[in-house]
This record gives C-alpha cells, sequence and structure tokens, in this order.
C-alpha cells in the first residue's frame, strides 16, 4: 500500500466510524442578514450558543446585506441536503422562487426576526418574530402602573420616519396609554434610533418644557436614543431616574450600566434568542410531524431597575451588542 | 475685517436673523440663557454646541470647493476618527488619543488629495471612495457596536466648558481663527482661489496648484477628524454606523449657503461657519416648534430655497422687475 492509499483507506474509515454518532444531530442552515446592528452581532452568537447546548450543527452564511447572497446560501442549503433552513429576510418580496425549491426538496423554511410578503405563507413552516405593537404596549402598561393616578407629561423619542417599527411601537404605547387621561404625551419627535439625535431632541424637549419640569417620563423607540437622552437630562442638571422616569425598548447592555446608575427605570426586551424557539419547532417537526401555528411570538419581556440589571449587562455584554 | 466678512455677507446675517426671529415665535424661551453648573443653558447655546460638527466640516470643505473640487468623505472620516478615539480613550492618554485620531484624518486626507491632485480623479469620484470604505473601516474598528469610554478628558471635549461656553464652541471658533490667519494673513487664500478660479492658468503662472489642491483635501480631513473625535467625546461613544452620516451633505449645504460657489474661486471661512450656523439655527427651531417629524425635511427643505434665493442674483433682478410692475400699475 502506497501512503496516499493507506491515507485514503483510514480517512475513508474515519468518516464511516464518525457516521453514526452524527445520526439524529440536526443539520440547519442559517441564512443571516449581515452585521448591520449590535442586535444582529446578538442574535447570530446567542443561536451560536443555542445551537451548541441543542447539538445542532448550525451553518451560518453571513448575507451582508444583500438578498441575492441569501438566495444563493439558500440554494448551497439546499443542495446540501440540511434538514431546516432559517432565514433572517433582508427585504420582504422576492423569495417565492426558491422557498419553492425549499419546498421542493422538502426542506422546512423557518423565517427568524422578519416576516415576508404575504403570498408566500405556504412557502414556510413559521415565523418567529417579536410584536413591536406589543413591545409599545407593554412599556406604556409599566409607565401608567407606576405613575398611577398622578398627571404625567410625557416627551416621546421616536425611530426613523418611515420605519414600521417605529410606527408599530408608537401605536403599542399609544394605545396602552389611550386608557389613562392622566397621561399625556406632549412632545414627540424622531431621534432616528441613534445617541447623538436622541441627545440632541431631548435637549430641546428640555428646553421647550421649561427646563424639563413639566417632563415627568421619556419614552424611546429604542435604548441608544435613551442613552443620549439620559446624558442630555444629567447635562441639564436633572436626575433621570427619579425626576424624570424611562422607558424604552430593546434592552441593550447600556441601558442595563444606566440603570445600576440609577439612571434609568425600565426596558422591554427584544430578545436576540429568536434561533431557540425556531430549534425547537423544527425537531418537534422532523421527530413528531407536529406542524407549528405559523406565527410564534417571542416573550417581550419587561425589565426594570428592580430585576438585577448588572445581571442582565454580565449577560449580554459579550454577545456583540 | 472686510476681508474677512464682505459685504456680500448680508444676505446670510439677514438669514439668520429671520430665522432666530422665527425660533423665537415657535419657542417664546428661545434667547433664555442661564448658569448651570458653571455652564451656559439655553437653545442659543444648543446652537452653537449642535452646530459644531457641521461648522469644523464647513471651515475644510469651503477650501476645497473654493479649488472647485468636493469632499464626500467627511461623514466617513468624522466615524473613523471617532471610532479611533474612542478604542483607545480608557488605555491612553488624550494627547495619544488625539494624536491617533488627527493622524488618520490627516492619512484620509493625503488619500483624498493624492487620487485628485496627483492621479487627476474627478473630486466627486475620488473622494466617493473614502465616503463608501470609510464607514466600513470605522466598523471594522468598532467590530460594529458602539464603542463606549469613560476617559474624563475625551468626555471633557464634547461636554465640558470654558468660561461658560461648551468646549467643542470653543474648539470651533479656534479652528476658524487658525485657518483664517493662516489662508487670509498670508497669500495662500489667494492661491487657493486663483486654483480654484482657473487651475491652468495659475499653474502656467507658477502656483503650485498641485500642492495647493493637496493641502485643502488634508486640512478638510483634519477638521472632519476633530470633528468626529468632538461627536464621539458628545455621546461617549463611537457608532459607526451614524456618527457624520449625511452631515458632508449639510457641509456642502453651509458653505453653498455661506455664497462661495461650487465652480471654485472666491470664499468665505466666516460666512460659511454662518452657513452651518443658520442650518443649525433652523434645525433647533424645528426641534422646539413641537410639529411632527414628518414635517422635519420638509421644513428643512422650503427654507434653505429661501435662503438661496435670497442670494441669487436673477432672484433678485425678478423681484425688482415685479416691484416695477406693480408700481406702474397703481
Amino acid at each position: 500500500m502506497t501512503p496516499k492509499a493507506l491515507f485514503a483507506a483510514s480517512a475513508m474509515a474515519a468518516l464511516l466510524l464518525a457516521l453514526p454518532a452524527s445520526a439524529g444531530q440536526l443539520t440547519i442552515g442559517f441564512s443571516q442578514i449581515g452585521s448591520e446592528s449590535g442586535w444582529r452581532a446578538a442574535e447570530t452568537s446567542v443561536s451560536k450558543q443555542e445551537a451548541s447546548k441543542r447539538k445542532v450543527n448550525l451553518k451560518i452564511a453571513d448575507a451582508q446585506q444583500k438578498q441575492e447572497n441569501q438566495i444563493k446560501a439558500i440554494r448551497s442549503f439546499i443542495a446540501q441536503n440540511v434538514d431546516a433552513i432559517f432565514l433572517a429576510p433582508v427585504v420582504s418580496t422576492g423569495w417565492d422562487s426558491v422557498l419553492k425549491e425549499a419546498k421542493e426538496a422538502k426542506i422546512p423554511v423557518v423565517l427568524l426576526d422578519r416576516d415576508i410578503d404575504p403570498s408566500g405563507k405556504d412557502l414556510y413552516l413559521t415565523a418567529v418574530t417579536s410584536d413591536s405593537v406589543h413591545e409599545g404596549a407593554v412599556a406604556g402598561d409599566w409607565l401608567a402602573k407606576t405613575v398611577g393616578d398622578k398627571a404625567c407629561n410625557i416627551v416621546e423619542l421616536q425611530g426613523t420616519v418611515g420605519a414600521s417599527v417605529a410606527a408599530n411601537r408608537k401605536k403599542g404605547f399609544d394605545t396602552a396609554i389611550a386608557k389613562h387621561p392622566n397621561l399625556k404625551v406632549v412632545r414627540s419627535q424622531t431621534g432616528d434610533f441613534t445617541r447623538a439625535k436622541g441627545k440632541e431632541v431631548m435637549e430641546s424637549f428640555i428646553k421647550a418644557e421649561g427646563g424639563g419640569k413639566n417632563i415627568c417620563a421619556v419614552y424611546a423607540h429604542n435604548d441608544d436614543m435613551m442613552v443620549g437622552a439620559i446624558q442630555a437630562m444629567k447635562e441639564a442638571g436633572l436626575k433621570p431616574g427619579k425626576d424624570i422616569l424611562t422607558v424604552s425598548i430593546d434592552a441593550v447592555p447600556d441601558i442595563f450600566k444606566a440603570m445600576v446608575a440609577g439612571e434609568a427605570n425600565a426596558t422591554v426586551e427584544l430578545t436576540p434568542n429568536m434561533a431557540g424557539p425556531a430549534f425547537d419547532v423544527v425537531a418537534a417537526f422532523k421527530e413528531k410531524g407536529t406542524v407549528p401555528p405559523k406565527w410564534i411570538q417571542t416573550e417581550s419581556r419587561l425589565l426594570t431597575a428592580a430585576d438585577n440589571p448588572q445581571k442582565e449587562y454580565d449577560s449580554k455584554k459579550g454577545l456583540g451588542y | 475685517m472686510t476681508a474677512l466678512l464682505p459685504r456680500r455677507g448680508l444676505a446670510q446675517i439677514l438669514a439668520l436673523i429671520v430665522i432666530l426671529a422665527v425660533d423665537r415665535v415657535v419657542s417664546p424661551q428661545f434667547f433664555d440663557l442661564r448658569l448651570q453648573d458653571g455652564r451656559l443653558f439655553g437653545s442659543l447655546i444648543d446652537v452653537l454646541n449642535r452646530g459644531t460638527p457641521v461648522a469644523l466640516l464647513s471651515l475644510g470643505m469651503v477650501l476645497v470647493i473654493a479649488t472647485r473640487g468636493i469632499d464626500l468623505s467627511v461623514g466617513a472620516v468624522m466615524a473613523i476618527c471617532g471610532a479611533i478615539a474612542a478604542s483607545l480613550a480608557d488605555s491612553h492618554g488624550l494627547p495619544i488619543v488625539l494624536a491617533a485620531a488627527l493622524g488618520a484624518g490627516l492619512v484620509c486626507g493625503l488619500w483624498n488629495g493624492f487620487l485628485v491632485a496627483v492621479l487627476g480623479m474627478q473630486p466627486i469620484v475620488g473622494t466617493l471612495i473614502l465616503m463608501v470604505a470609510g464607514r466600513g473601516i470605522a466598523q471594522l474598528i468598532t467590530e460594529g457596536r458602539i464603542v463606549t469610554f469613560s476617559s474624563p478628558d475625551l468626555v471633557w471635549l464634547g461636554n465640558g466648558s470654558v468660561l461658560g461656553l461648551p468646549v467643542p464652541v470653543v474648539i470651533a471658533l479656534g479652528m476658524l481663527i487658525i485657518t483664517g490667519a493662516v489662508v487670509r494673513g498670508s497669500a495662500l487664500g489667494l492661491l487657493i482661489e486663483a486654483t480654484g478660479g482657473n487651475a491652468r492658468a495659475s499653474e502656467l503662472a507658477g502656483v503650485g496648484t498641485r500642492a495647493m489642491i493637496l493641502a485643502v483635501y488634508v486640512w478638510c480631513s483634519v477638521c472632519a477628524a476633530l470633528a468626529g473625535v468632538i461627536a464621539a467625546a458628545d455621546i461617549m461613544g463611537a457608532d459607526a454606523n451614524n456618527a457624520g452620516l449625511w452631515l458632508e451633505l449639510d457641509a456642502i449645504l453651509a458653505v453653498v449657503i455661506g455664497g462661495t460657489s461650487l465652480f471654485g474661486g472666491r470664499f468665505s471661512l466666516v460666512l460659511a461657519v454662518l452657513g452651518a450656523l443658520i442650518i443649525q439655527t433652523m434645525n433647533t427651531g424645528i426641534l422646539l416648534s413641537g410639529y411632527p417629524p414628518e414635517f422635519n425635511l420638509l421644513v428643512k427643505a422650503v427654507v434653505v430655497l429661501a435662503v438661496l434665493l435670497l442670494q441669487s442674483p436673477k432672484f433678485s433682478g425678478l423681484a425688482g422687475i415685479a416691484a416695477r410692475l406693480r408700481r406702474t400699475k397703481a
């Protein structure tokens, strides 16, 4: 036997030995959008953690924010005959033909974080997403409960004008506080989801509302704007978290830092763990044929200063936010 | 003084006064000032403080535009230099942080200048390269996250105060004086204007046009680097995705409002900075007005149109004809 043949033979033997061990282990391809935000990076790292917890072989393809890359990735997952495909779609349309290919290959597709155009409903198994209207409602309910019967003037930092998340988070909050006539949004302006704009807009709110004395609470559509707003309040000599209540959405690590310092009150989590529930439905579908509902809503946890913010910060800071 | 503030500044000053008056109407406390923790506090200070990044950018941009160029990369350079400053802030002293950030700005400027002055690329294309790549570089530095820091020295650059004025405003004022002294205190300003007016003729007349062009792009990027450091210091973190986003357009707008032609030649530093202040006075006014945010961009566009019409000789000509017609009718 030549060394080459010996190597080939032993490699073959190793492969044969390895095969039984991997039987029953799921292989799942995940077409991820790319690294558009800290939350997206956290979603990728949590997906990896959840996969290793369940001993799932997870293959992640980074699409760098391009749909054609996602389509290519899905086609390559089909060619590799994976057990299921996860897709975080960068846009909502244009998926019909590639998802049909997956369907013909009998590979279930699970959408993560975002939905696609309604025409494709029979083309995927289920969608695991958060309900951003509900997130706004959780924030509004917390504020209503905390304030009680006192009159409360709220200022709102909206997300980017035209973004559906911003519109939904506004709608949910407005609906929740509509039941309480003592709560009133007195000013609402866009902070473009960024810290710098959140700070600038909050500065103008403070000036416009008697140096901040007329403001009882700030509601921000994301934590980053709130971090900026907290700085603006501090520079104006106000005490955020005490003089002015704060509630925002996303639960990024830095808002917990502010909570530990007593400068923020509450946040509603947009969980980065979309893959966990998706792994479970795929496993149930593969083993018992359980067909999940078309939409799995992730939990929108309310986290306040009473919920051990230091622990939340420690568990989130390494995720890539 | 007449060299710094020529008579043509009248339209800009008028525009600023009108916008200030409108701000006073939409927000009665607009001119209120008080001392808060040893610094002045009020909407006017906000205008100066928030206007600083664009004012700094316009200081460099006006020189580039005077040479008949344009620099689209300043927003991306802000992001790169802010990211560098934020990553180094907690482990190094302020001099090193500033040297690294401004050094990076210098390199960016040399790159732009090399493409435009040496390789002869169209400025809009040459600087577009760094505009696109720069944000990617900044994201690589921050690994796509918002890098925060707590170094009190760097935070002071964004939030501290000198004699009641915010530090960024003092820095911008200092940069205006330095730039003004260098370009107007020597023949440099004239040579830059000559390069923009007619590069070939200037070259034949012995002006080192290449050196001029290289120099203005370097200065423009250094100004952008400073703006980037201030923007990062302001929010105590570097946000590579959003720092300086679209600010190149505001800077170009500030220069144009300041009366400098995009075709190069005559320029005014003071009026460019005034242009930046006009933009910010309007932005702050919009925020204070309480109108729904959907109107922000519309209001901004209408005001900019009005300010530019005010400066247009053809438009004032038309207005003159209309006035004469009315008089003859009556």
